[in-house]
Formats: structure tokens, C-alpha cells, sequence
């Protein structure tokens, strides 16, 4: 005969509440569900980022590399575009978009393929040190360039 | 038309490995691969072991990599893969034997993501009817047949066993953009996980590998905006 479980007969199920009625959901791999959306804003920021690097990378080649030659560009030509703030800020923009940009490049690639936890976590703390370091030192050079400073240091 | 077959072999009771072993065989070019798989193991070596059951490209159990394609072997024809035919279990799976791979951890991705209709309304005692443009919304997505094709091809399911892999993505989606279904909410937040959705590289191997012609990326992109938008329309 057949056994059939308590509480599962055809008049149970459709007197039970939904969630009740429903089978354990099998968890897909050792993560938990965080309900973080980080994942998302992350994969937005790649799109976003990529399309403005294109804009300002093209520019950027267009500027350096087309419009001058690399003859023409030395201190001076720096001194002279960085005293625009809108030149200042369009390098500093494509610095942090690039280097963010490849940070989660890096960052997915890890997850990807390095999968003993131990080196997982050392990949990233490299990662994210080294892009902090870089986003640190160029922020700095933008920033605080100062010609006139350099010039009464005695250039 | 001979044909030479090169099938990977492994049986875990004997063979420490898998290797490969050759057999010629006679067909015709109309043929399909299931049918020369079949006369290996129906005159050669009884012992060859793959699945297949409807044999005509519906019940998705006869997925392999046939020249380094995941195909169903029910659905290629001879003529179109060339005489030196090399056959191999689906990747990213555990080979139980010779051609047969542990679907196992397949349909836990699928079950995962809660693929059947939610709607707590009151059961109408007719059907629930749904416009022609409602239904075309998901159209596309209700051609799978679970055959792991797409999941097999995509290289992040190989290194990585928590990607709930584009199958369960396209299952996901077929409800979730149903106008009867109420369950988007939880389906998405299932997704919304670093093993959902965001482990999708856009590779597209998923789409070229499909048997049915899902475009499986498309549909895996779709659920991305959904998740951004949070418009399920």
C-alpha cells in the first residue's frame, strides 16, 4: 500500500497557504542571497564607464596624437592645458572611469576563475590596493599641480 | 557512406580516465548522428552508453558535443558535420559514464529559480486567457527543452559550479515576463545574486550552441534591465 505523507493529499495542498505549499528551494552554489544590489550597479558602471571612456579616450588619442605630435607635447604644453579646469577634470575624469573600470574587470575575473578562497582574497586585496594607490597618486598630481610652485622651487 | 566515429569512453568502474575510441560505420548522409551512435551500439559495442529518448529533437536527453559543438545528435544531420565525426560528453558536467553526464546540479539551477506559474488569485474555472502581444513577450523563451546545451557552452559554468547557468536564466524569464504570473519579485531577487544573472559574461556561446534557436543572451540581457528598470512589461 501506499504510504501517502501527512499533510500532502490533494485536499491539503489546495487548503494550505502558498508558501507553505511549495518544496524547499534547492540554494544555487555557497552563496547566501544578500538582497545587495551591488552586483547590479556594478555591471551598470561597466556599461556607463565604457561608453564614456570610448568619448574620452578617442579625444584624448585625438588630442595628443593627431591635432599635436608627440614632439610638441612637453611641460609646457601640460603646464598650458592644465591651467583649464575643465582639462583637469576631463583627465581626472578618464583616470578614475579607466582605473575603476579595469578594477572590476579584474575584480569578475578573479571571482571567475580564482577559486581557493585563500588566494581569492589576496587577488583582491592587490586589486583594490593597487588601484587606490594609482587613483591616490594621480588624484594628487591633478589636483595639486601647481607650475608657479615649481618654478619658485627653482626649475 | 562510411563515417568515422571517435566517441570518448569512460566507464568508472574500470577505466581510471576517459579516452576515445574510433568505429566506422555505414550510413546515409540524411542520417542523423543519434542513428549512427545507434548502430555502434546496436552491432559494434553493446555497451556504449548515451541518452536519447524521443529521437527527434523534443525531449533535449541526447545533448553531446559533437565536433566540439554541443548539439542534439537527434537533430544533426551526417552530411552536415563531414565523414570524421568526434563526440564527447557535455562539458562542466560529471561524467556518470561514456556519454552520460550528471544532470544533477542542472536542475537544481532550474529549480532554483521557481519555474512554474505563481499567482495567487482565486483558480478561474476557465482558462486564464492572455492577449496574443502578452504572450509574444515570452514567446521565445518557452522553446527550451532543458537539454543543457546553452549551460554546457558557457565558459563560467565550467570554472565556476555557482552560476546558475543561462537555462535557468531562460526558465526564470518565461515566467517572469508572463502578464499571469505574480512571482517576478522572488524570481528576480534569485537572479540578483552574484551566482544569478551577473555571472553572465555576454558570451554568446549560450545562444550559438541553443538547438531550439533561443536567443538565450537576449534573454538573459532582458532580465538584466528588468533588474535595473524593475519594469517586468
Amino acid at each position: 500500500m501506499v504510504q501517502v505523507p501527512t499533510g500532502s493529499g490533494p485536499d491539503q495542498v489546495s487548503a494550505a497557504p502558498r508558501s507553505a505549499r511549495r518544496a524547499p528551494i534547492p540554494r544555487v552554489g555557497r552563496e547566501r542571497p544578500t538582497g545587495s544590489n551591488f552586483e547590479l550597479y556594478s555591471w551598470y558602471f561597466f556599461r556607463v564607464s565604457g561608453l564614456l571612456l570610448i568619448l574620452l579616450a578617442v579625444t584624448h588619442v585625438v588630442i595628443m596624437h593627431v591635432v599635436n605630435t608627440v614632439d610638441e607635447i612637453n611641460y609646457d604644453f601640460v603646464v598650458d592645458r592644465w591651467n583649464s579646469p575643465f582639462w583637469r577634470g576631463f583627465d581626472w575624469l578618464m583616470l578614475i572611469l579607466a582605473l575603476l573600470h579595469g578594477l572590476n574587470g579584474a575584480r569578475i575575473a578573479v571571482d571567475d576563475y580564482v577559486r581557493p578562497r585563500g588566494w581569492r582574497v589576496f587577488a583582491h586585496s592587490v586589486l583594490w590596493s593597487a588601484a587606490i594607490i594609482f587613483l591616490i597618486i594621480g588624484s594628487i598630481a591633478i589636483v595639486t599641480f601647481n607650475p608657479e610652485a615649481v618654478v619658485t622651487a627653482g626649475r | 557512406m562510411q563515417v568515422h566515429l571517435r566517441i570518448q569512453r569512460f566507464n568508472p568502474e574500470v577505466d581510471s580516465k576517459p579516452y576515445y575510441e574510433d568505429h566506422e560505420v555505414e550510413v546515409e548522409p540524411t542520417d542523423r548522428v543519434l542513428d549512427a551512435l545507434n548502430k555502434v551500439k546496436w552491432f559494434h559495442d553493446g555497451t556504449l552508453t548515451y541518452r536519447r529518448s524521443c529521437a527527434h529533437g523534443v525531449c533535449g536527453s541526447d545533448a553531446m558535443r559533437i565536433n566540439g559543438r554541443n548539439r542534439l545528435a537527434c537533430k544533426v544531420l551526417i552530411r552536415d558535420v563531414g565523414t570524421n565525426i568526434t563526440i564527447e560528453p557535455l562539458v562542466g558536467f560529471r561524467v556518470i559514464r561514456d556519454l552520460v553526464v550528471d544532470m544533477e546540479p542542472f536542475f537544481n539551477a532550474y529549480k532554483s529559480v521557481l519555474p512554474f506559474l505563481i499567482n495567487d488569485d482565486p483558480a478561474p474555472t476557465t482558462e486564464r486567457l492572455q492577449s496574443p502581444e502578452d504572450r509574444e513577450r515570452f514567446d521565445d523563451t518557452t522553446k527550451c527543452i532543458l537539454c543543457a546545451c546553452c549551460t554546457s557552452s558557457c565558459p563560467i559554468t565550467w570554472t565556476n559550479d555557482e552560476f546558475v547557468g543561462p537555462a535557468a536564466i531562460v526558465n526564470a524569464h518565461r515566467f517572469i515576463f508572463d502578464s499571469r504570473d505574480q512571482g517576478a519579485a522572488e524570481r528576480l531577487a534569485v537572479l540578483n545574486q552574484k551566482s544569478g544573472v551577473w555571472r553572465c559574461r555576454t558570451v554568446f556561446n549560450c545562444t550559438e550552441a541553443c538547438p531550439r534557436g533561443i536567443q538565450v543572451t537576449r534573454a538573459i540581457e532582458e532580465v538584466k534591465r528588468t533588474l535595473l528598470t524593475g519594469d517586468v512589461s
